[in-house]
């Protein structure tokens, strides 16, 4: 028996260890020393260099990211190192305080602020651009731009009230169309995106029974029929199944050709999601100062209206001052000179409302008090 | 110490065969031989008999750890959908991110259908597949064939999720479906549009995925029967149908339930070709052409966004759902296999 022991105990010892090793791992990432927790200064009097800045979050603006991170190295030798992981895993890693900014397609819920205002103060949402959601469908002989819905219908069929599209709700909007007596099958993403939450907050807005059935998130309890992963799974869907309908990014579905609905906006006019016409969503609008707004719906009578702002955020009290300057010099450039590239790669630039808004909250970051760039 | 075969400690089987063989050599050389041999390699060998069963024993207790690691992590978790729910969640059919209301019944459903509808179709499509590899085929197609069968089952399920959704997805939307909601649509099973993802487009690849190891693990039991059991049948004038289903079939069929159970193993799992096809709706509904969704599929396409300790924690424990499913398996597997070989093999 004792012999028994001596020959197990040793490798015991090393299963129990292993096993309270990865407990203790699991606890909450929160209560791991980060490396930006504001109590520690680094030599507030001589500031360092800094060559590189960490980022995650948003895939929607990742290929506008990607280009401007790129031009900005050309520029002035700084890496920024951004993971495209998604809004929800960019909320986490700013809250955790494991990146230097985060990226979200969507507002932080107030819990989600809270809980990072509690580890490292106010928070900012910093806009760099904004994207529009098209509706997409699939109906033979009915070219791009033909199709008019309002947004009461599109959350009718959504819900699938409205199940066929020779329903007379859509034939009274369409009257030069021949519409098909055929079901409408709806298509929605599978995965949780900011596409989806803007595309939901525009139907929240628009429906009352939406809002109360379904609500407005990056994912939602769908009554529709198909989910697909992805904006190519939900195209490579509408594509293949007659009478469907989906929602893509607005890039997605120009640089692939995929008919689009126009939808009529608060003014009672009928857009086509363009570039310029999601631009005007922000502009003559009143913005708040911390941004925090979704443009969906948006009463200038030029807006298409499933429009929204992607955001960077950004702590207000950074603990580095190498660092912070950096960021602030990058975001700075970002809603000024990066502002260039958001069209050619299907972006649509800040308005000039939406610039000012963001240079406010630029000013205001601090490292002990002091800002970190001047006007 | 005990007595060991003195042949046992030399250091290969030729040394052994070159002594044996040598003619000058007798018995009493051969003693003193293996003597000298075992003294000079004895300490090095002792020690490495020490450390060696240790340092296996050492590897074995790490895979346990990790399986023990994974279950404590996963209660952990979870603990905030368990606490919310309990057992409701098990028979619930919400998934509401929006307010928080989460429960399992739909994704469970959704993975025993598409892997039943899976095995149903790779089952005897499999072990067709293995007795014609192992009994009837002639030599010469024999290896390639075999060679062909376990290259599909290396291709990635990436890759046959976009297979299926581009080329499968229409062909089952028409005319397959067409056809059956034509011909059989008063049965439940086939009512509803036609959209061609759903539960059928699922099971369908996932019995496309799981074919060929069935089929191969199914042909290495089968090899493994001894030419004498066939011989013997032969010998009573069985014909080649009999030599398979009264000999070979019977004397390997623990081999086949392990084939089947790794296959169901992997459909149950299958995350990437399932989501691409099954049309992630989640919803609890008797046709087959409705589209649903499965635990692993649910898992991957919402973890990566999900917020709030709810809605992770019901993602995780979703995931331990799975895990004891795949456990369940593999018990009843196990308890299936003992039966069987315990109980004896039929007479002719």
């Amino acid at each position: 028996m004792k012999k028994l022991l001596e020959k197990f105990a040793a490798p015991l010892l090393l299963v129990i260890a292993m096993v309270t090793g990865l407990i203790a791992c699991s606890t909450s990432p929160t209560q791991t020393t980060s490396p930006r927790s504001p109590v520690s200064t680094t030599s507030p009097t001589s500031p360092s260099v800094i060559s590189s800045l960490n980022g995650a979050g948003a895939t929607f603006p990742n290929p506008l990211y990607t280009k401007w991170f790129d031009e900005y190295y050309k520029l002035t030798g700084i890496k920024i190192n951004y993971q495209a992981i998604g809004s929800g895993g960019g909320i986490q890693q700013i809250t955790a305080g494991t990146v230097d900014f985060g990226a979200s397609d969507g507002i932080m819920t107030p819990e989600q602020q809270a809980k990072a205002e509690a580890a490292f103060g106010p928070i900012l949402h910093i806009p760099t651009t904004s994207g529009a959601v098209a509706v997409i469908y699939n109906l033979s002989g009915i070219a791009s731009g033909q199709l008019r819905l309002t947004g009461e219908i599109l959350a009718q069929i959504y819900l699938k009230k409205i199940t066929n599209w020779n329903d007379s709700r859509i034939k009274a909007l369409n009257p030069n169309i021949n519409l098909p007596d055929q079901p409408i099958a709806v298509v929605h993403r599978s995965d949780g995106s900011g596409t989806t939450y803007i595309f939901t907050n525009y139907l929240s807005k628009m429906s009352d029974e939406w809002k109360s059935q379904v609500g407005n998130a990056t994912s939602v309890n769908w009554p529709g029929d198909i989910g697909a992963p992805g904006n190519a799974g939900v195209a490579g869907q509408v594509k293949q199944l007659p009478g469907s309908i989906g929602y893509v990014e607005l890039a997605y579905a120009r640089q692939n050709n995929l008919p689009w609905v126009t939808l009529q906006n608060s003014s009672g006019n009928f857009i086509e999601p363009s570039l310029s016409s999601t631009t005007k969503a922000a502009e003559g609008i009143s913005l708040p100062d911390d941004m925090k707004i979704m443009i969906t719906n948006s009463v200038n009578p030029e807006a298409y209206p499933i429009c929204g702002f992607t955001w960077l955020l950004v702590y207000v009290n950074q603990s580095d001052q190498a660092k912070g300057k950096a960021l602030v010099n990058m975001l700075w450039w970002a809603i000024h000179d990066g502002q260039k590239f958001t069209t050619p790669l299907d972006y649509a630039p800040l308005s000039n409302e939406a610039v000012k808004k963001a240079e406010a909250q630029i000013l205001s970051i601090k490292y002990q008090g002091q800002p970190l760039i001047n006007p | 110490m005990e007595w060991r075969d003195p042949l046992h400690i030399l250091r290969s089987e030729k040394e052994v065969h070159i002594l044996r063989s040598d003619k000058t050599c007798k018995p009493t050389d051969l003693r003193e031989n293996q003597i000298r041999s075992a003294n000079t390699m004895s300490f090095s060998g002792r020690l490495g008999d020490r450390i060696f069963p240790r340092l296996t024993l050492i590897f074995a207790a790490l895979l346990l750890a990790i399986l023990a690691g994974i279950i404590v992590i996963l209660f952990l978790d979870a603990m905030p959908a368990i606490k919310q729910f309990g057992l409701s969640f098990f028979g619930s059919t919400d998934w509401d991110p929006v307010n928080e209301r989460f429960g399992a019944l739909p994704a469970i459903y959704g993975t025993l259908l598409s892997s039943f509808i899976g095995l149903i179709i790779a089952i005897p499509l499999s072990i067709g597949a293995a007795i014609f590899l192992s009994e009837l085929a002639p030599a010469w197609i024999r290896s390639p064939a075999s060679f062909l069968v376990e290259l599909l089952a290396a291709i990635p399920s990436v890759i046959i999720g976009l297979w299926g959704l581009f080329i499968l997805v229409p062909f089952i939307r028409n005319p397959v479906e067409s056809w059956l909601g034509d011909k059989l649509g008063f049965l439940s099973l086939f009512q509803g549009p036609p959209f061609g993802v759903g539960f059928l487009a699922a099971g369908i690849i996932l019995a496309i995925m799981i074919t060929p190891i069935i089929t191969a693990v199914s042909r290495d039991a089968m090899k493994a029967v001894p030419d004498t059991q066939r011989e013997a049948m032969y010998a009573l004038g069985a014909t080649r149908w009999e030599m398979i289903s009264r000999a070979v079939l019977p004397y390997c069929r623990s081999g086949l339930i392990g084939a089947v159970i790794l296959g169901l193993a992997r459909a149950l799992g299958e995350t990437m070709a399932v989501t691409m096809v099954i049309g992630n709706s989640y919803k609890l509904t008797a046709s087959l052409f409705s589209p649903g969704t499965t635990i692993a599929s649910k898992i991957a396409s919402e973890f990566s966004e999900a917020s709030g300790e709810i809605f992770i924690g019901s993602l995780v424990e979703l995931a331990l759902v799975l895990f004891v499913i795949t456990l369940l398996v593999n018990i009843v597997a196990r308890l299936l296999v003992w039966r069987l070989t315990t109980v004896k093999v039929e007479g002719i």
